[in-house]
């Protein structure tokens, strides 16, 4: 059984606690399929969702997982934070725990920065993305659409194209899957690979067919945009035209392959939008995921602290 | 096997009659009358009590099958996520006298859940409660009106329940020892 009081990273977890949390994930998914989203396993807890960078996605489900699971929820974003009058995060956090709260739900544009926090609070910390690092749940979330749909992660090829340099969610896949004994390929224009990710267990491809050939799942990330000031590749045109993933490139893949993406796509860039509303595409099974998997982190992280009291 | 049998097929047969009768002779208005079986057991036993009446006394009334999954009251305490199913019956229960039944009542915990799944979807004129077998040992103040046999039962004992629509050969229901 999960015996964590935080989530920083798939790093730090076993083959088994990843594979523990899955489970759960689909009994709730199951549930929420059905839209049963009424269970009241977090009554009386609360949780803090404090988000120093932008997200729509995950923070929404972040919230509606802690209020399908019967707690109550509060948004804290540090533009309109005491954060902006220079408080630093540990205080914030003491601030939060003085106030009985359980959960703090974290996204920070630094890396380490919920590991820090998760080491000054008495409330259990879950990363809900950290700079460059990690994106757990993300992975989790991708771990669980995939698990259902071939019934297995071990053995899986997954093909990664994108921004892999900007991305914690490439990481966090990469630790969870290779766990798993799953098979990771990526490609991206070389100076979107970072140093050192073929020694986690990657394999970095030379184009964009010998990534996707032969592949289960390819999963398209984004281009961040806002993280691209060095002039990693000319212009979202020339990266769509040779490092994007289009309909003759996917045909490379396994007839039962799926396409996959964390969101938000920019549509026309990593994939093509033909391939985004395909029926391989289970980019909104993702979502689902997102509520199902985040439910059983909160769910699994409680029965562990009820048990510790 | 020393497993005591406490109604064989046709104690069954014969039981569901009777209590078919005990609702008709109850309720003078059937048409108010709708029957709700609690998942698995109590569904066959609703279902049965739905066929009898439909072909031998010419009353066809409304019958579901109600799941208690998320209604249990161990959810949290016991720390689990339920395999529950939705509940959505064919018809609306405001109003009516809902026939609630079940195999065996023990404790009275699933009648509770069941009570609370029932107004989660309505407001019934009332509730009566069918039950194939009494065990006794009640936790919660849970009566029933129509039952099938009485058998005081102590809490290392279980009643198991074969029903010809779970895969069974022929119904039965017997009691087993628990432990070794």
């Amino acid at each position: 059984m999960l015996k964590r009081k935080d989530l920083i990273g798939l790093y730090d977890l076993s083959a088994e606690e990843i594979t523990e949390i899955l489970d759960v994930a689909e009994n709730m998914k199951k549930l929420l399929r059905q839209g049963i989203k009424k269970l009241p396993h977090l009554q009386g807890k609360t949780a803090t969702i404090l988000f120093y960078e932008n997200s729509t996605r995950t923070r929404t489900s972040f919230e509606l997982a802690c209020k399908y699971m019967g707690a109550s929820c509060i948004n804290i974003s540090a533009s309109t934070s005491s954060v902006k009058k220079g408080e630093t995060l540990i205080d914030t956090g003491e601030t939060l725990d003085a106030m009985k709260n359980d959960f703090i739900i974290m996204r920070h544009s630094m890396g380490g920065a919920p590991k820090l926090l998760a080491e000054h609070v008495r409330a259990s910390v879950i990363n809900g993305g950290d700079g460059m690092n990690e994106h757990p749940t993300q992975a989790l979330l991708d771990m669980c659409t995939m698990r259902e749909r071939f019934g297995r992660i071990k053995g899986l090829k997954v093909a990664i194209l994108g921004d892999i340099a900007h991305s914690r969610v490439a990481k966090s896949n990469l630790f969870g899957l290779k766990k798993l004994g799953a098979e990771v390929t990526m490609y991206a224009p070389e100076t979107l690979i970072p140093k050192g990710i073929d020694r986690m267990g990657a394999k970095i491809c030379r184009s964009r067919e010998e990534a996707v050939e032969g592949a289960d799942v390819v999963m398209g990330l984004r281009i961040q945009l806002e993280r691209q000031q060095a002039g990693n590749f000319p212009s979202l045109g020339e990266y769509a035209r040779f490092y994007g993933v289009n309909r003759e490139i996917f045909s490379r893949a396994k007839p039962t392959a799926i396409i996959m993406h964390p969101g938000p796509v920019n549509r026309g860039v990593e994939l093509t939008g033909s391939l985004i509303d395909d029926n391989a595409s289970l980019i909104l099974d993702q979502v689902l995921s997102g509520v199902a998997v985040r439910m059983a982190v909160l769910f699994l992280i409680t029965q562990y602290r009820n048990q510790q009291m | 096997m020393n497993n005591t049998v406490i109604l064989d097929k046709n104690a069954v047969r014969r039981t569901i009659i009777r209590l078919s009768h005990e609702i008709l002779e109850r309720n003078s208005d059937m048409r108010n009358v709708v029957l709700v079986g609690i998942k698995r057991g109590g569904e066959v036993v609703a279902n049965r009590v739905r066929r009898y009446l439909a072909q031998q006394e010419g009353v066809d009334i409304p019958c579901a099958g109600i799941d208690i999954g998320i209604y249990r009251d161990d959810l949290v305490s016991s720390f689990f996520v339920p395999d529950a199913t939705v509940n959505r019956f064919p018809f609306d229960i405001t109003d009516k006298t809902v026939v609630l039944c079940d195999d065996v009542l023990h404790t009275g915990r699933s009648v509770r859940a069941a009570i609370e799944g029932l107004f989660a979807m309505g407001r019934p004129g009332s509730i009566q409660l069918l039950i194939l077998v009494d065990r006794g040992g009640r936790e919660v103040p849970v009566r029933a009106d129509f039952v099938g046999k009485n058998v005081p039962t102590s809490r290392s004992e279980r009643i198991e329940v074969d029903f010809e629509e779970f895969g069974a050969q022929e119904d039965r229901l017997y009691i087993t020892k628990l432990g070794k």
